[in-house]
């Protein structure tokens, strides 16, 4: 009996370490963010001497002109949320078409959805800009320094996995559902909307996540798309931009990621099921 | 008659927003990214005028830029580094946490909350504890003294910062491969622990025999999204090191940690290179798009071995 306790103390106490390990860089940026710069600077690892100090550094980052807080966690937020709805619901339709029709044309567009996971963002970057401008010019849309622009963006990049994901799961409802339908005279339009899109909650949960997860902490996209300078920002473009700007200015760059990990960390700790969940369907699928 | 139309309706009713979107994003710029490689494609020389078909110059001055062969033998040696570093962390976190730990459920979440946060904020927390609260050590610790010497910083040499960025894409990324290998551990049935352990096989040897080949499948997804996340690492280079320090090969100075990616992105807007940059992006996608099928390949094999 002992024999057999002694081996799982060991790892108690080694997972216990890590433990500490791993939330110490939070408890850092916590405690470095109710701190001066000169405590900063010099004691970085100490309590802080007075914790009023953190509210004195949250007011000031939420009134930065360079961070704009509240507008970046706005513009942040509409461009999630908009990318989110528009890939769900039209990656959900795009894969029930592609099931539900089966001749060469529908297996040559899913093969390419397929397909174009693999392309790195990298070799599209620069031409996409320089397609966005051509675009702008002859149909005078604005796309570069626009939410349109942005979410569009998401739309094209995203709908790959999603379709896939969509389609994984669809091919899974039995056909007899619809064809039931289908003699009560419902259109097929109507069947998608009425009936399958309500089963396909679990797999949106997951498509939702993993594309929520990706566009909130996107950095690159939204530095090409939306530029520097620009009225609209994202949080991650929010903070390197205060970063560059003030730099060594620990006190206020660390209250800056506190307050850009706040949401996140909170809206995990409410749907902290679906998200471990979804991450892990998606990453095996 | 009438049902067949209105299914084909419908079918590309359905599909058209999407299409429309992916055509914009990615197939157009696809196309028109390989043409550019190999012209003098410029912000003056624009697709409307001045452009000029120029072969495989730009792909040549990138060969015989040292800049770019160093990061791509650093971003291989980076992406190496993270897999294996990654892995053995994550598997190992796994088998800590399908344990009969009391607090199993929380270890969890903390090992995977880094993995929520992106890789450009993650950067600069650590920025602050490789600079600031690493060599502040010392004055708890009288003999850890020497880590505040400029010199001792791990962000100051190209090899220690090498490092710290695996140090960083570690704790950013190990608890979610964790998460993957965990799901792989509870469906091994608990039989088949039960009856090797009355046949008399010890901890190791189970591991060896039952856990690791039941879990070969979830190694064939975790070394591949390992190997192509660390191999298109981006924002932690920018936030933890922005590339530097700087370094000098074959008689010009570079930047010690600048991996493709950072490269790539330099090579069009700092250095005011389009088109090479481009090129240089079409490299990226071959090579990335040739290591990941090998890697997938070799573990396809080794599934059925096991």
């Amino acid at each position: 009996m002992k024999g057999k306790k002694f081996p799982l103390l060991i790892a108690e106490l080694i997972t216990a370490f890590l433990f500490v390990l791993f939330v110490f860089p939070f408890y850092l940026v916590l405690i470095n963010s109710a701190k001066t710069a000169f405590e900063v600077t010099n004691v970085p690892l100490d309590w802080p001497q007075r914790w009023g100090n953190l509210i004195d550094n949250v007011i000031k980052i939420w009134t930065s002109e360079s961070v704009r807080y509240p507008s970046s966690l706005l513009s942040s937020a509409i461009i999630t949320a908009l990318s989110l709805i528009l890939l769900n619901i039209l990656s959900a339709q795009a894969g029930w078409a592609l099931v539900r029709t089966k001749n060469k044309t529908s297996n040559t567009i899913f093969f390419l959805f397929v397909a174009s996971m693999v392309i790195p963002f990298q070799i599209v970057m620069f031409p996409l800009l320089s397609w966005f401008r051509s675009v702008t010019q002859i149909t005078g849309i604005p796309l570069l320094r626009t939410y349109q622009g942005i979410v569009l963006s998401y739309l094209g990049f995203g709908c790959s996995l999603s379709i896939f994901m969509f389609h994984g799961f669809i091919k899974t409802i039995p056909l007899e559902l619809e064809e039931a339908a289908t003699i009560d005279g419902c259109h097929r339009a109507q069947i998608f909307y009425e009936i399958i899109f309500p089963i396909l909650t679990p797999i949106q949960a997951t498509v939702m996540v993993l594309n929520g997860i990706w566009i909130w902490n996107d950095y690159l996209l939204p530095l090409l798309v939306l530029g520097k300078g620009n009225r609209i920002m994202t949080i991650p473009i929010a903070v390197s931009n205060f970063a560059g700007a003030f730099v060594k200015q620990w006190d206020l760059i660390l209250t800056a990621i506190l307050l850009a990990m706040v949401p996140v960390i909170v809206f995990f700790l409410f749907a902290q099921k679906y998200i471990v969940k979804g991450m892990i369907a998606g990453s095996i699928k | 008659m009438k049902k067949h139309t209105e299914n084909a309706l419908v079918f590309w009713l359905f599909l058209i927003p999407v299409l429309f979107a992916f055509l914009m994003v990615m197939v157009i710029p696809f196309f028109l990214g390989s043409f550019y490689a190999f012209t003098n494609w410029s912000s003056s020389a624009k697709a409307d005028g001045g452009l000029r078909w120029v072969g495989l110059a730009n792909f040549v001055q990138s060969f015989t830029d040292p800049s770019f062969l160093y990061s791509f033998g650093i971003t291989l040696a980076y992406t190496l580094m993270n897999m294996v570093v990654i892995n053995v962390v994550a598997f190992s976190l796994a088998l800590l946490v399908t344990s009969e730990l009391r607090f199993k459920h929380l270890y969890r979440v903390a090992f995977f909350i880094p993995n929520l946060i992106g890789g450009l904020i993650l950067g600069y927390i650590w920025q602050f504890i490789f600079n600031n609260a690493i060599p502040s050590l010392g004055k708890f610790m009288p003999a850890l003294a020497f880590l505040a010497e400029p010199d001792n910083l791990m962000l100051s040499k190209n090899t220690s910062a090498l490092v710290a960025m695996v140090i960083v894409g570690t704790w950013q990324y190990a608890g979610y491969i964790m998460m993957i290998y965990i799901a792989a551990i509870e469906n091994v049935p608990v039989e088949l622990h039960e009856a090797a352990k009355i046949d008399g096989a010890n901890a190791w040897m189970r591991l060896k025999a039952i856990t690791l080949p039941m879990a070969a499948q979830a190694f064939t997804v975790t070394l591949f999204l390992t190997l192509v996340n660390s191999f298109k690492q981006f924002d932690v280079n920018v936030s933890l090191t922005s590339g530097g320090p700087s370094t000098m090969l074959l008689g010009k100075p570079i930047l010690g940690t600048e991996l493709l990616a950072l490269n790539i992105y330099n090579t069009a807007f700092i250095s005011n290179k389009l088109a090479e940059g481009q090129a240089r992006a079409v490299v990226f996608f071959i090579v990335l798009a040739i290591i990941s099928i090998i890697q997938v390949y070799v573990n396809k094999r080794k599934e059925i071995e096991l």
